[in-house]
């Protein structure tokens, strides 16, 4: 106590955090705020750090921009397909898993496989699967056919066919580490329950509904978070499929578009970049507050 | 209901690679639990009381034997079939249910004939939640309750579905020393009111003793002797038993029987015809010595113990089997403080003598012949 009272005491906690307030001030906080100046500042040119001045403009331009509409349908869709597919099916696996005590370890082995594969080379195998080439179809395409399905181009054909592949692809690529949380949080549930459930003669499915899922709410009420987060802020799936010209595609998202209107063939605009990012943050805030209201009547602590 | 186990045996498959022989965690156990009583398997960690308690309620099944209840072989029966109530060593509760859900959670499984109204349900939960008296808690969630509090939702909700049997697995072992006292006097309480056959787990001789009207120990996957506490106590059929039983322990001495006196180091103890001369191990229980100046043991005396009821004299002996004697007497003998050596005799019915190998007691055979 008596060390607190000399000024150097007080001062010391401030001395250990030093390193990273300088660090995340520099790194994060600086830049953002920035962002949120730059999004309001009219036509603002890196090089000459001047800017027309200063009001909405940007996010009136960004909001009417087609490209930008298409990216925020594109994002949007695929959050809302993607987080509870992935979340779903994560479950379903997880619980396989957890009631096959034999082959647990080589299955949970090769569904964690995904998540430490490289993104293009993932990309590459998709390309594989579904991409038409002059000398291939695809494989899914060539399955289709063999079925007496007709064939389509699911790289650049047809929207749905596109936000099909994509979705496949992010649920894919996000569900291993999904499945090892679950797996980990089903296996933390004390064995007693199912037993004093069993004893009381409960249904698996109520078991399931009135146990388990209680006891895991808080792990998948994280999964869902992060979830949504990770979706809105998902780019380079798109990138490793459709290439770096989104926008050509209709495959943009809104972080692709933020990319593009910094350093892309219509790069050069900070301004309507920081606008874009500046609505993806309020989107994904509001998301994120809604979940948490959500959460408090649902999750179990 | 009446519950017979007859020879249920329970192999587990070994992990040791050096020593594949199967481990026994119950052996041949045979017992019949008479209707309406409160029996406790007691012994210590790892003698399969709590292996034995699984394959009553159903959770685990027996490799061998069979499992009665009254006329019915409940022994293929999974536990839902079998109308008992478990309670768990941590409760077991769910966390994400108020103390009203999960009294009624039991209820809320029946189907067919059985399902029972919402109003009828909350007349059970009502029940009881009166008989373990915790009706005002019935809004709150487990986490707010007490450690005593939560036993007692426990045992309500294990007895919400009215069974046959009720098992109780360590059910005191979670409490501190005074709620466990005033816990299992509620348990006791509990069982009498409802008169429901009563089985009970513990490692605590004292909890067995207590409340038990039966106990019966176990070693190793082993019945070791049943009967009522007081009876086991007083005529344990082995030196694990009599040992195991008591506190403090019983003071354990190499001894031996020459031309019927029972002998501890030089001292004739006792007389103990009957049997040829031999090495045995002489268990004396520390309320079995009495101070007499002319009395026929003796032992140094290492310092002396008020305890206020009682004085605590502790001492060495270089026949004794432990670290230090202990001598319980009543604090109204006068105990000479600055003495170095205490003289004793012995109660009879407080010494027992044991066979060096077997460890069978020799005492039961030489009060027949008396």
């Amino acid at each position: 106590m008596a060390q607190n009272e000399t000024p150097f005491g007080k001062i010391k906690p401030w001395l250990y955090l030093l390193p990273s307030i300088l660090f995340l001030g520099f790194f994060l906080v600086y830049p953002l705020i920035d962002v949120f100046i730059y999004s309001f500042e009219e036509g603002y040119n890196f090089a000459s750090q001047t800017g027309f001045g200063i009001g909405f403009y940007n996010y009136s331009y960004v909001l009417h921009d087609p490209y930008f509409l298409q990216a925020l349908k594109n994002t949007l869709i695929l959050v809302a397909i993607t987080v509870p597919l992935s979340t779903g099916l994560s479950l379903l696996i997880s619980l396989g898993l957890s009631s096959i005590p034999a082959l647990k370890k080589a299955f949970q082995t090769i569904y964690f496989l995904p998540y430490v594969t490289n993104t293009l080379a993932v990309g590459l195998v998709f390309m594989i699967l579904f991409k038409k080439t002059a000398y291939s179809e695809g494989l899914i395409n060539l399955l289709i056919t063999a079925f007496g399905g007709e064939g389509v181009d699911f790289i650049e054909g047809p929207y749905w066919a596109k936000m099909m592949v994509l979705c496949i692809y992010t649920v894919w690529i996000v569900m291993p580490f999904k499945i090892l949380i679950l797996t980990s949080s089903l296996a933390s549930v004390n064995q007693d329950y199912y037993n004093a459930a069993k004893v009381d003669g409960t249904s698996s499915g109520r078991i399931f509904w009135r146990i388990t899922l209680p006891m895991i709410s808080p792990m998948i009420f994280y999964l869902i978070i992060t979830g949504f987060i990770g979706a809105f802020k998902s780019y380079s799936d798109a990138v490793a499929l459709f290439g770096t010209n989104l926008n050509a595609a209709e495959m943009n998202t809104i972080v692709g578009y933020v990319y593009d209107m910094l350093y892309g063939n219509s790069g050069g605009y900070p301004s309507y970049a920081s606008a874009a990012a500046v609505i993806l943050f309020v989107i994904v805030l509001t998301i994120t507050c809604i979940n948490l209201l959500v959460s408090k009547k649902n999750v179990q602590y | 209901m009446e519950v017979v186990l007859q020879h249920i045996t329970k192999r587990f498959p070994s992990r040791d690679k050096n020593n594949p022989a199967d481990v026994i965690a119950v052996n041949d156990f045979d017992l019949t639990i008479p209707d309406g009583k409160l029996v406790c398997l007691l012994g210590p960690s790892g003698c399969g009381k709590s292996t034995l308690l699984n394959m009553i309620s159903g959770l685990a099944k027996p490799s061998d034997g069979h499992i009665f209840f009254g006329d019915v072989d409940v022994t293929a029966l999974p536990p839902e079939n079998r109308g008992i109530g478990l309670v768990f060593q941590n409760y077991a509760l769910y966390p994400h249910l108020t103390v009203r859900q999960n009294i009624r959670f039991p209820l809320e499984n029946l189907k067919g004939d059985r399902k029972l109204s919402k109003e009828a349900m909350e007349e059970k939960v009502q029940e009881a939640a009166k008989l373990v008296q915790i009706t005002q808690y019935l809004e709150r969630k487990p986490s707010e309750l007490s450690g005593g509090q939560q036993q007692r939702v426990a045992i309500a909700r294990a007895l919400v579905k009215g069974p046959g049997v009720l098992l109780l697995d360590e059910p005191l072992s979670n409490l501190d020393a005074r709620l466990r006292l005033q816990t299992r006097e509620e348990i006791r309480r509990i069982q009498q009111e409802t008169g429901v056959t009563t089985i009970f787990v513990t490692h605590d001789q004292e909890e067995a003793m207590s409340i038990s009207d039966e106990i019966i120990v176990m070693e190793t996957g082993f019945k070791r002797q049943v009967g009522h506490p007081q009876e086991v106590y007083d005529h344990p059929c082995s030196l694990f038993v009599a040992k195991f039983l008591g506190t403090p322990q019983i003071n354990v001495f190499d001894g031996r029987i020459a031309g019927g006196k029972l002998y501890i180091g030089d001292e004739a103890v006792l007389d103990f015809p009957g049997f040829p001369d031999q090495e045995v191990n002489v268990g004396i229980r520390p309320e079995g010595f009495i101070p007499a100046e002319n009395g026929a043991f003796s032992f140094e005396r290492s310092s002396v113990e008020v305890m206020g009821r009682d004085v605590s004299i502790v001492g060495k002996h270089p026949a004794f089997q432990g670290a230090s004697i202990r001598a319980i007497v009543s604090s109204l003998n006068k105990i000479d403080t600055t003495a170095t050596v205490d003289r004793f005799s012995l109660v009879p019915e407080k010494v027992h003598v044991f066979d060096k190998n077997t460890g069978a007691v020799l005492t039961l055979a030489a009060k027949e012949k008396e």
